[in-house]
């Protein structure tokens, strides 16, 4: 167990670190999701009271469409030097190497929901009339849902060949009951009419069974031939 | 197997056209929806075909991880296509229904909705399958199918509480259902039971075909490397 914690926290610290210094995948998703918050918000161009009814469905999407952009980069830099080989011939544990890119997804995600939040308010005047601390569990296991997949999805895009593509083919259909928590779950907390707990639950649930399968299933596919 | 194919071809079709007598003309005629309920004895059973499919995909998945036999992998590659097939038959024959009846399209409704969302999880699972290179892709499928079938509940429950919070304005169809009705219902789904075996047959076979034919190509290209050019 040791050295599952140990390995996972090397190999996060420095994708942290790379990202730090590169700020390749935040710069691309925060600009990404700033055209998608512009587009939409002068297209359709609503009022306060519609922008909290369609508000949870644009953010999520945006949030969705931004996140690919990250996880289409976790494996791509280990392709370089083989270090995904190398990986495979050392004893290391592979759920240590799953769960470190897993978590820093989540950071990447997460920094890109944090700066992007403001804007959101800004640009549609929400206002959250139902209980407001409940976005933040909603959004951070809604996070985690689309995030736990995507960097399973990744790994296993990056052996296809036409990898850029097909991470959102594979992780869209999949992320439908997810996506679908989130939206609703975030309308029901900004127009107030309804109750977010259900929302909150099936996501628990989602995250809890894709963890739980991409750990087991993630050794398979690294070293698939 | 060779000799038995085309006796069961010949018996597929024999059933087939019965079943499209009973549908069309021995059945009896709905009484508020007229002929166009008809599509009934088409949509249901290859909705219950297309699920079986997927089913037998799941099984199939699941023993090609724990054992890696290449048969497991063929069926679950045939049963998917299929799969997707008549699935696609669900879905364009609901509206057809749908519109003259409901007075509607497409809504979404829980059934309606997981149908849908089947059809992009398989579809997905497809465009994995031929976008993959070698030797990897039985492995990416089956776990890909994996994470699918885990899916549908999840949909299921999401879809059916966002059903109950938004009401549509379709009533679900009620009541029992007249036993001669079900019956040609029955005997539907057995031809197209049938119908969807012999295809999953006759494409299980060309698929080991191509595959033996790659490996040949293969081995002679390792073999004789100058004069294959």
């Amino acid at each position: 167990m040791s050295s599952l914690s140990t390995i996972s926290t090397a190999t996060l610290t420095k994708d942290l670190r790379l990202e730090w210094r590169s700020k390749d995948a935040i710069n691309s998703m925060l600009f990404f999701a700033l055209l998608v918050v512009v587009i939409f918000s002068f297209s359709f161009n609503p009022t306060a009271e519609e922008s909290r009814q369609i508000a949870g469905g644009l953010v999520w999407v945006a949030f969705l469409f931004a996140a690919v952009v990250a996880l289409n980069q976790t494996w791509a830099r280990e392709l370089r030097n083989q270090v995904l080989d190398a990986y495979r011939l050392s004893p290391a544990p592979a759920n240590a190497l799953f769960l470190a890119k897993a978590v820093g997804n989540f950071v990447f995600v997460s920094v890109l929901e944090a700066l992007m939040t403001p804007l959101f308010i800004v640009f549609y005047t929400l206002r959250a009339l139902g209980p407001a601390w409940q976005l933040i569990p909603l959004a951070m296991l809604g996070t985690w849902a689309l995030v736990v997949n995507g960097t399973f999805f990744a790994a296993m895009s990056i052996r296809t060949r036409s990898r850029e593509i097909m991470l959102p083919l594979l992780l869209f259909p999949i992320s439908i009951p997810a996506l679908l928590s989130m939206v609703e779950g975030t309308s029901a907390i900004l127009t107030g009419e309804a109750s977010a707990k259900f929302w909150i639950v099936l996501l628990a649930v989602y995250d809890l069974v894709f963890t739980s399968v991409s750990l087991l299933l993630f050794e398979t596919v690294l070293n698939a031939e | 197997m060779k000799k038995a194919f085309p006796i069961f071809a010949l018996l597929t079709l024999a059933l087939l056209s019965y079943a499209l007598y009973e549908a069309l003309v021995a059945a009896p005629t709905e009484q508020t929806m007229g002929d166009v309920q008809r599509i009934f004895y088409y949509h249901v059973p290859s909705a219950w075909t297309a699920f079986l499919l997927f089913m037998i995909n799941f099984v199939a998945s699941i023993v090609y991880l724990v054992w890696r036999s290449e048969k497991a992998d063929i069926i679950a590659l045939v049963t998917a296509e299929v799969g997707v097939v008549f699935c696609t038959v669900v879905l364009v024959t609901g509206p057809i229904w749908a519109r003259p009846v409901w007075g509607i399209w497409w809504t979404w409704d829980l059934r309606l909705t997981l149908t849908l969302v089947l059809w992009l999880i398989y579809a997905s699972y497809l465009m994995l399958r031929r976008f993959s290179s070698g030797s990897q892709t039985p492995l990416m499928a089956a776990v890909l199918a994996v994470f699918g079938a885990l899916d549908v509940p999840l949909v299921y429950f999401s879809i059916w509480y966002f059903r109950t919070q938004h009401p549509s304005p379709v009533i679900g169809r009620g009541g029992s259902l007249d036993p001669r009705m079900a019956r040609v219902l029955l005997i539907n789904w057995a031809a197209f039971l049938c119908f969807a075996f012999l295809v999953c047959c006759s494409r299980y076979r060309l698929e080991r075909l191509k595959r033996e034919v790659e490996e040949t190509q293969a081995l002679e290209a390792l073999l004789e490397p100058r004069s294959m050019r």
